[in-house]
C-alpha cells in the first residue's frame, strides 16, 4: 500500500513539473511578441536595422514625438476610437439590458417569438450583410460618420442574451411588485431599480463591447475613408499599407504599442472581471 | 377583479415599449441590410472600367458562376487549412491545461496569473497584433535577427514569401489569440463534471490518463462540439490577420486570401451581384453551423 502511494506521490510530482514547464512556455508565446514590441518601440530607426537587442534603448519619447508630427492624424484616430468604443459600450448595455428587461418582466402575445428571433439571428456574421449595409449608409448619406458604426449596437443579441440570464438570477417579480405598489412608472422602475440591480452585468458586458468595437477593422474600413473620421484600426491598416520601407520603423513599433496599450493597461486592471466574464456568456450550466 | 386584469395588461404594453429601441435598429441597420444582400445575390451589378454593367436581374446566374469558379473553392480551401494550423493546438493546448487547472491534485500554484496571461491575446487588436507579426517577421526584423544570432539559420528566411510559412504564421496568431479563451470555456465546464465520479474512479485505480479519456472527454462531449463549431463559425469570418499581414494581397499567389477578403475586395470593387451571391452563401454555412449548435444546447439542457 506504501509502494502504491509512493509511487502516485511520484508521478503527481512529475505530471507538475510538466504542466508548470508547458505554462512557463505558453507564457512566453503569449508574451514574447509584445516584450519584443515594447523593446523596439524605444529604439531608433537606425538601431533597429542593426539587428535586435534585448535591451531597450532611450528613444521612446523621440519615436512618439516623431509620430505626432507624422502624416498619420494618430490622435484624431484615438478620439474616434474612443467615441466609437464609448458609445457602444453605453448604448448597448443600456439597450440590451432594456430589451431583456422586456422579455423577462412582462407578458405579452409576440414574447416568446421576440425570443426565439433574436436568439436565431445571434449567429449571423455582421459580414454577410455588409453589402447592403454599405449600400444603405450611401443611400442615407452616413458615409464618413461614426453613426454607422455606433447605432447598431443598440440591437446586440449576444448582449442581450447575457443580461437575460444574469437577469432571471437577480432580479426578482416582487422587487418590482413592489415599486408598482409605490406608484413608480415603468420606466422610472427600469431606471432606479433594475439597472443598479444590473449594474456586475453592465460592467462585464461594458468591457467587452468597448474592446470587441475598439478593434474591430471590418465595417470602419468599410465606412470611413476620410481622414477626420479614421480610427486606430484603420490607421494600422494604412501604415501597412504604406511604403514601408522608406517608413521610420521606430514610429511603426509605437503606433502599434499605442493603440493595444488602452485596452491592455484596462486589462491589467480587471482582469479577474473579465477572466470571469467570459464563461458567464457562451456556455452557461 | 376585471380592474387588476385591466392593470396587468397596461403594464404588459411596456414589454413592447421597451422592445421597439431592439426593433427598431434591428430593421434598419441588419435586417434591411441582409435583405438587400440577398436581393443583390440576384442582379447583374458591377463595373467595367468607367462603365456601370445592370443592375439586370438575372437569377441564380451569379450562384452558378460563383459555384462553378475555382475561386470559392480555393478561397475556401484557404480559409479552412489556416483555421486548422490554429485550431489544432489550441484545442490541444486548451485541453491540456483545463484539465490541469481543474485537477485538485495537482494543487498548480499561480493559476491567477497564467489565466490573465493566456487570455490577454484575446482582447488585442488583431489588426495591430497582424501588423505586429508583419515587422517581426520582416526579412531584415527581429526575429530573423534573433535567429541568425543563435545560430540556428544562416542568412535571412523570407517568413511572408512562402505558402507554408505566411500560413503557419497566420495560423499561429489565431492560435495565441484564441486557446486562453477555449481554455476558459473547457475548465468552466470541466468544474460543471459530477467530482464523485472522480472520486470513484480514483478508489478503483484508474490512472489520470484513464480519468482523462474516459470521464472527462466523453462528459465533456457537448461543450467540446460547441467549441468546435463557434471556432469554425469564427474561423469563416477569418479577416483581420490575414488581410493586414498580407496588405490584402493574400500572398503568396493568393494562397492566404480568406472567403472575407475576397468578400471585401468584391465590396471595395463594387462588383455587388458576385458579392451579394458570396454572402447569401456564407449566411447559409454559418446557419447551418448555429444550428448544428443549437440543436447541441437544447440537448444538454433537457
Amino acid at each position: 500500500m506504501d509502494e502504491v502511494k509512493k509511487r502516485k506521490t511520484a508521478s503527481v510530482h512529475v505530471r507538475r513539473a510538466v504542466a508548470y514547464a508547458v505554462l512557463v512556455f505558453l507564457t512566453l508565446l503569449c508574451l514574447i511578441w509584445f516584450y519584443i514590441l515594447i523593446i523596439n518601440a524605444t529604439r531608433s530607426h537606425s538601431e533597429l536595422s542593426k539587428g535586435f537587442t534585448p535591451i531597450p534603448s532611450t528613444h521612446l519619447i523621440q519615436n512618439w514625438v516623431n509620430l505626432l508630427h507624422g502624416t498619420l492624424p494618430v490622435f484624431r484616430g484615438l478620439a474616434n476610437s474612443l467615441i466609437v468604443a464609448g458609445s457602444n459600450a453605453v448604448l448597448c448595455t443600456y439597450f440590451s439590458t432594456m430589451t431583456a428587461y422586456a422579455i423577462h418582466a412582462y407578458n405579452f402575445k409576440l414574447k416568446k417569438f421576440m425570443f426565439t428571433f433574436i436568439l436565431a439571428v445571434m449567429m449571423i456574421p455582421t459580414q454577410v450583410t455588409a453589402l447592403g449595409f454599405i449600400q444603405l449608409m450611401t443611400k442615407m448619406k452616413l458615409m464618413d460618420n461614426l453613426l454607422p458604426l455606433i447605432l447598431p449596437s443598440i440591437a446586440a443579441p449576444v448582449t442581450f442574451f447575457y443580461m437575460k440570464q444574469y437577469m432571471e438570477s437577480v432580479l426578482p417579480m416582487s422587487l418590482i411588485e413592489a415599486a408598482r405598489m409605490d406608484g413608480a412608472g415603468e420606466f422610472r422602475t427600469f431606471n432606479i431599480i433594475v439597472v443598479p440591480l444590473m449594474k456586475p452585468a453592465i460592467a462585464v458586458q461594458a468591457i467587452f463591447t468597448f474592446v470587441g468595437s475598439w478593434n474591430n477593422y471590418f465595417t470602419p474600413a468599410l465606412i470611413l475613408h476620410k481622414d477626420r473620421v479614421k480610427t486606430l484600426p484603420i490607421l494600422i491598416a494604412q501604415l501597412r499599407a504604406a511604403d514601408w520601407l522608406k517608413f521610420d520603423m521606430g514610429q511603426v513599433y509605437v503606433m502599434i504599442l499605442f493603440s493595444i496599450l488602452p485596452v491592455v493597461i484596462v486589462y491589467l486592471f480587471l482582469s479577474k472581471y473579465i477572466v470571469g466574464g467570459v464563461t458567464a456568456g457562451g456556455v452557461k450550466e | 377583479m376585471k380592474q387588476k386584469k385591466s392593470r396587468v395588461v397596461r403594464y404588459n404594453k411596456w414589454g413592447y415599449i421597451f422592445l421597439i429601441p431592439f426593433v427598431a435598429v434591428y430593421l434598419i441597420f441588419q435586417l434591411t441590410p441582409l435583405v438587400s444582400t440577398i436581393w443583390n445575390s440576384f442582379f447583374e451589378n458591377y463595373r467595367s472600367g468607367l462603365k456601370q454593367i445592370g443592375p439586370n436581374f438575372i437569377g441564380l446566374a451569379n450562384y452558378a458562376k460563383i459555384l462553378s469558379s475555382g475561386e470559392l473553392w480555393r478561397y475556401a480551401g484557404n480559409t479552412m487549412i489556416m483555421w486548422i494550423i490554429g485550431f489544432v493546438p489550441q484545442i490541444f493546448f486548451s485541453l491540456l491545461l483545463a484539465a490541469w487547472f481543474t485537477d485538485p491534485s495537482l494543487r498548480l500554484k499561480g493559476q491567477r496569473f497564467f489565466k490573465t496571461v493566456i487570455y490577454l491575446p484575446n482582447l488585442i487588436m488583431a489588426s495591430a497584433f497582424a501588423m505586429l507579426f508583419f515587422t517581426l517577421f520582416a526579412d531584415s526584423g527581429p526575429v530573423n535577427s534573433i535567429l541568425i544570432n543563435l545560430h540556428l539559420i544562416a542568412k535571412p528566411y523570407k517568413w511572408m514569401s512562402h505558402v507554408a510559412s505566411t500560413r503557419n504564421l497566420i495560423g499561429l496568431m489565431n492560435f495565441v489569440m484564441w486557446f486562453g479563451n477555449t481554455t476558459i470555456l473547457l475548465m468552466a465546464g470541466m468544474m460543471g463534471i459530477d467530482q464523485s465520479l472522480y472520486e470513484a474512479a480514483e478508489v478503483d485505480g484508474a490512472t489520470s490518463t484513464q480519468i482523462f479519456f474516459r470521464i472527462t472527454l466523453p462528459l465533456l462531449r457537448p461543450i467540446l462540439v460547441y467549441v468546435l463549431i463557434t471556432s469554425l463559425i469564427g474561423g469563416l469570418q477569418m479577416f483581420d490577420v490575414p488581410q493586414i499581414l498580407t496588405n490584402g494581397t493574400g500572398d503568396p499567389m493568393r494562397s492566404t486570401l480568406s472567403m472575407i477578403m475576397w468578400l471585401n475586395k468584391h465590396l471595395y470593387s463594387k462588383n455587388y451581384g458576385m458579392g451579394g451571391a458570396l454572402s447569401v452563401l456564407l449566411f447559409i454555412i454559418t446557419a447551418v453551423l448555429s444550428i448544428i449548435v443549437f440543436k447541441f444546447t437544447q440537448e444538454r439542457n433537457s
